[in-house]
Formats: C-alpha cells, structure tokens, sequence
C-alpha cells in the first residue's frame, strides 16, 4: 500500500441520519486519511450516496460529528460554503449547468467562489478539460455531449476548485456501458496522482485496483471495512459474502 | 348588413392616434408589474412567512377579482379616502392614467409572480446542489443558476401574460382614457356604426399580438439554444438505437 501522509481529513463519528421515520445512517464511524481512497459499496438504500451527501452537508446528519478538514460540520452556514468548496463532489446524473458552455461550468465557482481573474478561471479549466481529454469541447453546451463526456467535464469542474478531497456518488451508473471505462480512467489517474477519494460505485474491478479501503454497507450501517484483497478473498460478513457473490456472478 | 369601406379607411388612422397611449399603459404596467413581481416571487419564497403570507393574499385577492373591478376600485374608490388625497401620490392617483398605470401594474403583478415561480420551482434539484457542493453561497446560485434557468422555463407563460395584459389596456377606455380602445368608442358614439369600427380595432389589436408573440418566439429561441440541441440530439440517440432493439 502506499505511505499516506497520516493527517486525518474526514471524521464521521456516531452519525445517524433520517429521513421522517426512516433511519437512513445508523451510528456510522468513519475515518478517512490524506492521500486514502474509500470505496463505498453495498446494496441500494444502505445509505452509501446519505453517507458522502452528509459529509458536504448536501444532507444534515441528526446526530454525532462530522469534521471536514478540520471544520466540524454544523448550521452555521459560512462555514458550510468553505467546506464545500474544498470538496469536490461529482453526481450520478452529472448535473452540469445546461445553460452554460463547457468552460463556463468550469469558471463559475472559481470566479465567484475564489475570485480569480477571468483568465486564470480559463487556463484552469483548460487545464483540467485536457486533462480528462475534451478540451476541443469548451465551448459547447452540455447537452451536446455524451454522458461519458459530461461526466469527466462534471469531474473537471470539480477539480477546477482545487479540492483537497473528492467525493463520487455512483458516477458511472447513469452511463452506457461503453462510456464508463473513459469515466473510470479519470478517476483511476486521479487516485495515482494522491487524491483523497471516497467512491461509491458498484465498479468493483475499479475498486480491486484503486481502493485503500472497501467499505460494505447495509441498511445504514457499515457492516464490513478492509483492504480490497481481504474484501474480496475473504470477506467476514454473511450480508458482504451475499452482496459480493450477487455483484460478481455475472 | 354593408360594411362601410370608406369608414373604416376614414377611422383606423383616427383609432392609431391612441397607439401610443395604448403602448403607454402596456409597457409603463408590464415593467413596472415586473419589478412587482420579481419583489413578491422574493418575498414568496424567502421562507420567512411574514413574507410570504402576506404575498399569498395579495396574489390571491388580485388573481381571483376582475381586473375591471380593481380599475373602478382604485380610480373611483381611492379618491374617497382623505390620507389618499394628502399623500404625496395625489398627482399621480388623481390622473386617470395613473391610476390605470396602478391598476394594470397590481394585476399584472401578481400574475407574473406565479409564473416566475412555477419556474423557480421547475429548476432541476440537482443542478442547485451541485452549485452548492462547489462552495457558491445561496445568493450566488440563485442569481448564477436558478435565475437564468428559471427564466427560460417561464418565458412562454410569461409572453402570454404580456399579450394579455396589453388586451386589458382596452379597460383603462372605462375611466376616460383615449387609448385605442376610448377613441373607437368615441367614433361608434358619433357614427353608430360599431361593426366596422370595433372590427377594424381587433385588426390593430391582432397586429399588436403578433408583433408582440413572434418578439418573445426570437428571444425563446435565442434563449434556448442548448435545449435545442438536447432535442436534437435526443432524435439522433433514438433513431441510432432504433436497429439494436430488435
């Protein structure tokens, strides 16, 4: 495994959450390093997407502690929008903005956000377009790519902030299966190039190959979390053997 | 029944001498009810309910009467009362067309605050989440990603309540205005022929509406581009997979 810096950039601690009665995040601990890469799986409504939706506070936790670099995760709101901004977070359904081309859904949150010059919100997103390999479709409107596209845009667009952390909410389930391998790509060299991850995604070969950590949750609670190796080879739970034998069957 | 030709040529240039006060009412009212409205869509969805109930009864008193009974409220009641008179609005209620301005402006008003919210609310829950996971503020992302969405879902409902707030122009006629409407009451009273003359007012009117319905067709369509293509795209996405279904 590769030697992380050890500073501790996400803690989740005794979180529950609900929605009305229904109890979506039951008690859940979590502690996620610099440099770590969590992937997150289990079965639909385990809470995976509550879990890293609480963490940017897209959902409010109704119970325990998230601390987010630093910052504990509370209702004051200015602090709220300085931890967003620090946490990338890429959507199943992409949800770039369709009324702006391609490079004024990247400049948008670092001209208004970070306030840098027109200029220098353009060389980044260029910078980062070519970095997931589309920079010949800045000047295009969403809805004229593919989704393959829209997602490594949605994943640029992320970066463009800089983040110190990014958050992916099943990226690749919305995808026709020829289009998740160019997504997966992006995200395999951003997890090379030391980006602290937390994946939620059924793309177990990505896991196998990227994860530090897998995490399997059930019913809101994290039933199993070890190295990807011991997951797969020799997972300890009945609830992960069954997950796992239903996911890798075919 | 024979229509009279010669009228008609003889009163439409007589009718267009209103035109500009007809232009007047209409867009004096539709800029200053869309200010209105953008104040109460604010207030509506400001989630503090001394705002927003009070905009509630508002829109629905001034959705649910007849506006020519707010017309003949303001210009015939208002007058009535003293502190209306010792206001520093006196010179502007005590002109016809002021209080027709007024009246129009109210209406409107609360018509386009609905609209402009059916929009607002239109706006997709994840676009405005993703705005907020990149750090902008709310105010950010109201005015950087719901607005400018918001505004294109409204705009074909918003276009009809332009044509027909320039239709209730014709009211402010009741209360002694000559827009186009008040002149052609003036000539049917000379000429009693209200065939020809109220005909040939539907004509000006028509030619208003369509002027007024192909301005906003050019600004949707400008305003749409990128749906456009969606729907374009979309085609070409079905008719590829069309041969694989089988």
């Amino acid at each position: 495994m590769v030697d992380h810096d050890q500073t501790t950039v996400i803690q989740v601690e005794n979180v529950d959450k609900y929605f009305g009665d229904f109890q979506a995040l039951k008690n859940v601990d979590l502690t996620v390093k610099k440099g770590e890469r969590i992937v997150v799986c289990g079965p639909s409504g385990s809470g995976k997407s509550t879990l890293i939706r609480c963490i940017n506070r897209l959902e409010e936790h109704n119970a325990g502690k998230i601390v987010v670099n630093g910052h504990e995760l509370t209702s004051d709101v200015k602090d709220i929008d300085a931890v967003r901004s620090e946490v990338g977070m890429v959507f199943q359904s992409f949800n770039l903005f369709p009324h702006l081309t391609i490079i004024k859904n990247l400049m948008l949150a670092p001209r208004l956000v970070r306030k840098v010059s027109k200029a220098e919100a353009r060389d980044t997103a260029m910078k980062y377009l070519e970095r997931v390999q589309i920079p010949e479709q800045a000047d295009k409107y969403p809805s004229q790519l593919s989704g393959g596209q829209q997602q490594r845009v949605a994943i640029a667009r992320a970066l463009c902030m800089n983040p110190k952390i990014m958050l992916f909410d099943e990226p690749t389930s919305a995808l026709d299966p020829e289009m998740i391998s160019e997504v997966l790509d992006v995200m395999t060299n951003l997890a090379r190039d030391g980006m602290t991850m937390i994946v939620v995604t059924h793309e177990m070969g990505f896991a196998r190959s990227v994860a530090d950590y897998m995490v399997f949750m059930d019913n809101g609670e994290i039933v199993e979390m070890s190295p990807p190796a011991e997951f797969f080879e020799n997972p300890k739970s009945e609830r992960t053997k069954l997950f796992l034998s239903q996911i890798l069957s075919h | 029944m024979s229509f009279d030709l010669a009228l008609i040529a003889d009163s439409i240039p007589k009718m267009l001498t209103g035109i500009g006060m007809t232009f007047s009412l209409w867009f004096l009212s539709a800029v200053l009810g869309l200010a209105l409205a953008i104040i109460l869509l604010l207030m509506r969805i400001s989630g503090r309910w001394y705002l927003a109930a009070p905009t509630m009864v508002y829109i629905y008193i001034f959705r649910g009467t007849p506006i020519l009974v707010q017309i003949f409220i303001i210009y015939h009641g208002l007058p009535q009362l003293e502190f209306v008179r010792e206001s520093i609005f006196w010179p502007i209620l005590r002109e016809p067309f002021g209080c027709a301005i007024l009246a129009l402006t109210l209406n409107t008003g609360a018509y386009v605050s609905e609209i402009l919210r059916g929009g607002v609310l239109g706006v997709d829950r994840g676009l405005k989440e993703a705005g907020a996971a990149l750090g902008l503020s709310t105010t950010h992302r109201f005015i950087h990603i719901t607005s400018p969405i918001a505004i294109r879902l409204a705009l074909p409902a918003y276009s009809n309540d332009v044509i027909s707030l320039m239709k209730s122009t014709a009211l402010a006629s009741t209360i002694t205005i000559l827009d186009m409407m008040g002149i052609a009451r003036t000539i049917v009273a000379e000429t009693y022929a209200p065939y020809e003359i109220f005909i040939s007012l539907m004509v000006v009117y028509l030619v208003l509406t369509w002027i007024i319905q192909r301005t906003f067709g050019w600004v949707e369509k400008r305003m749409s581009r990128h749906v456009r293509s969606e729907a374009t795209d979309m085609g070409r996405y079905v008719a590829r997979s069309e041969p694989t279904d089988g």
